[in-house]
């Protein structure tokens, strides 16, 4: 591989690793609000963050490239605030890759948090433990499979994203050229065996990532202690 | 003394009750489902917001008219459900010590071991709270809100899931409960039976209000309420073993505040010591001379103080008060006890019963199979 086919790897891991650190910071509260709310509002936002799992990730791309563009509320925000604009940075790609992911780090969340009963953690409150205190002794540990998972499927979509990042980033080397992006410079250059290392490297890293997720599934279903 | 001023309206359920309860024993919330029991002890604990003011052992968790309100978690209080709610994650020494953790050193007065101890789990204590059975999770439950040195425990049908067995083997714990440690209990049940066994005091609760609150003799044995205790109504009595008749397995019973004595099976309670025997109204008939030639075994003199209207128009329910003891008056705890009856108006226009008559209350011996054994107190 290149030396442009090396960045391009770092540059997808650091982006995967930035934005999984960010969808797991919004995600949780996002999550615990759908899991507990008994708002009437629960269902549209739902829908709002599930929302980037059906639409066409151009379409995605598109209005977020009209939001965060010069002319877009978001870019006038980050222009006033001194950051400059979004479209074609680093940055800008972790914003896309958060929206875009979301779904797949809220609903496994959702679903643990979910799945734990009030009454475990009214147990807790009347054993002296504070709403903080009661969030990462009790629910972080008992919705541990849900943040693994969240984890997991977070990173793997965003390294697995093509059509939003291409739109937000376009395809600057060292700066927005990520693993995907590179893998179509090479198709359309007819570099078929420099795209077949790269494709290859992703093949590896999904079924990795999907055979990990399927046995810590099992392992807990498996396991009496956590039944 | 625990005062509770609640007020909580919803679709179809409106809570009121304004109750100033001993801080010392059992205090049982009795009522039908949906009369709002739970809500009380929840509103107690902090985790249902209901209007006004709850006061426990002098300290105020909430009071409306100042603003002041103690989020559940800085109120020390014990609470334990019907479910257990243990923490899957951590074993039983760690579900112990979760709470414990929490309380500052200064106040804590409880010793884990004696907690162990008293409800007997000390060989649980590394095992995961999953593999545990119905019963040994009651127990762990109870000794986790126990270890935290509560100033009050609230107890939520903490027996409802258990099936008899399991029940039988929880209660005696919660007799021990009672007689180590001085730690004044809410216990809401649907369950007379438990109240009787375990309660000092009772509050007889129905679609959001107290019809009754008082000591629990006294309001078991009151005669306007029999749509509340149905079947069931009938006193709790204080007794001790007196005298012992092993060729027939019998036990000679002397009842508190009074000369009365009646036989009952024996059921191995040590001479001297205290039970508790509850005697239902349906299991006791009234003479107006000493029966002979009958297999009633037991007979007191008596006389009628009240009569009322049962939940049957054919019936009535007579409250008789038993002779008191000879010699000197007593204080108050050695009032004499009363019985209720539960008679046809036949049966009462038949004898000729008024208040005032003197009557023989009849007991069969084994009537009082229902008897509850009950813990010193």
């Amino acid at each position: 591989m290149t030396a442009a086919d090396w960045s391009a790897v770092r540059l997808t891991a650091e982006l995967a690793a930035t934005s999984t650190f960010v969808l797991l910071l919004v995600g949780t509260p996002l999550a615990w609000w759908l899991a507990r709310t008994p708002s009437a509002l629960k269902p549209l936002w739902a829908s709002l963050i599930t929302l980037p799992l059906v639409l066409p990730p151009t379409v995605l791309g598109f209005y977020l490239l009209l939001l965060m563009g010069p002319a877009g509320p978001v870019g006038e925000l980050t222009r006033a605030l001194g950051i400059g604009g979004l479209p074609f940075t680093f940055a800008g790609l972790v914003v896309a890759s958060v929206i875009s992911s979301l779904p797949f780090v809220v609903q496994p969340l959702q679903q643990a948090f979910e799945a734990i009963s009030p009454r475990t953690l009214e147990a807790a409150a009347t054993l002296r433990a504070g709403p903080w205190d009661r969030f990462f002794t009790v629910v972080v540990p008992l919705a541990r499979p849900g943040f693994l998972t969240a984890t997991v499927l977070g990173f793997a979509h965003t390294v697995g994203e093509f059509g939003v990042v291409l739109m937000i980033g376009g395809n600057i080397p060292e700066r927005t050229r990520v693993l995907s992006v590179a893998v179509y410079d090479h198709v359309e250059a007819a570099q078929f065996e420099a795209a077949h290392q790269l494709a290859g490297l992703m093949v590896v890293f999904a079924l990795a990532v999907v055979l990990l997720l399927y046995l810590v599934n099992r392992r807990r279903h498996d396991s009496p202690a956590l039944a | 003394m625990i005062e509770a001023r609640l007020h909580l309206q919803r679709p179809g359920f409106e809570l009121s009750l304004d109750a100033h309860l001993p801080a010392t024993g059992v205090t049982a919330l009795f009522g039908p489902s949906g009369c709002g029991k739970t809500t009380v002890l929840r509103a107690i604990a902090g985790l249902e917001r209901a209007a006004g003011r709850v006061v426990v052992a002098g300290e105020v968790w909430q009071d409306d008219s100042t603003g002041r309100w103690v989020p559940p978690h800085r109120r020390a209080l014990g609470y334990v459900i019907q479910e257990a709610a243990l923490f899957p994650h951590l074993d039983v020494n760690q579900n112990l010590q979760y709470g414990l953790r929490r309380v500052p050193a200064a106040q804590r007065q409880v010793p884990l071991e004696q907690v162990v101890e008293l409800l007997g789990i000390g060989h649980l204590m590394q095992r995961r709270t999953t593999s545990l059975s119905g019963g040994e999770r009651q127990r762990v439950a109870i000794a986790r809100a126990l270890a935290t040195s509560p100033r009050l425990l609230l107890m939520d049908e903490p027996l409802a899931a258990l099936d008899a067995a399991r029940k039988a083997e929880v209660l005696p714990y919660l007799d021990r409960l009672q007689a180590s440690l001085r730690i004044p209990v809410l216990y809401v049940s649907h369950s007379l039976e438990e109240v009787a066994r375990l309660a000092d005091h009772l509050v007889l609760m129905a679609a959001g209000k107290a019809l009754a609150i008082g000591p629990l003799s006294d309001v078991l044995s009151r005669v306007d309420l029999p749509q509340a205790f149905g079947d069931e109504a009938g006193v709790v009595l204080q007794a001790r073993v007196t005298e012992r008749d092993p060729s027939w397995q019998l036990v000679r019973l002397a009842l508190q505040g009074s000369a009365c004595t009646l036989w009952a099976r024996d059921q191995g309670h040590a001479l001297q010591q205290p039970v508790r025997l509850r005697l239902l109204a349906r299991d006791v008939g009234l003479a107006i001379s000493p029966q002979s030639g009958s297999s009633i075994g037991n007979q007191l003199p008596g006389t009628v103080v009240v009569m009322a209207p049962d939940q049957h128009p054919a019936l009535m329910l007579v409250k008789v008060q038993l002779q008191a003891q000879a010699g000197p008056p007593g204080g108050a705890d050695d009032q004499p006890p009363a019985v209720l009856a539960r008679l046809t108006r036949r049966s009462v226009q038949e004898l000729g019963l008024q208040v005032g008559t003197s009557v023989w209350v009849l007991v069969k011996m084994v009537a009082l199979m229902e008897a509850v054994a009950g813990s010193a107190r």
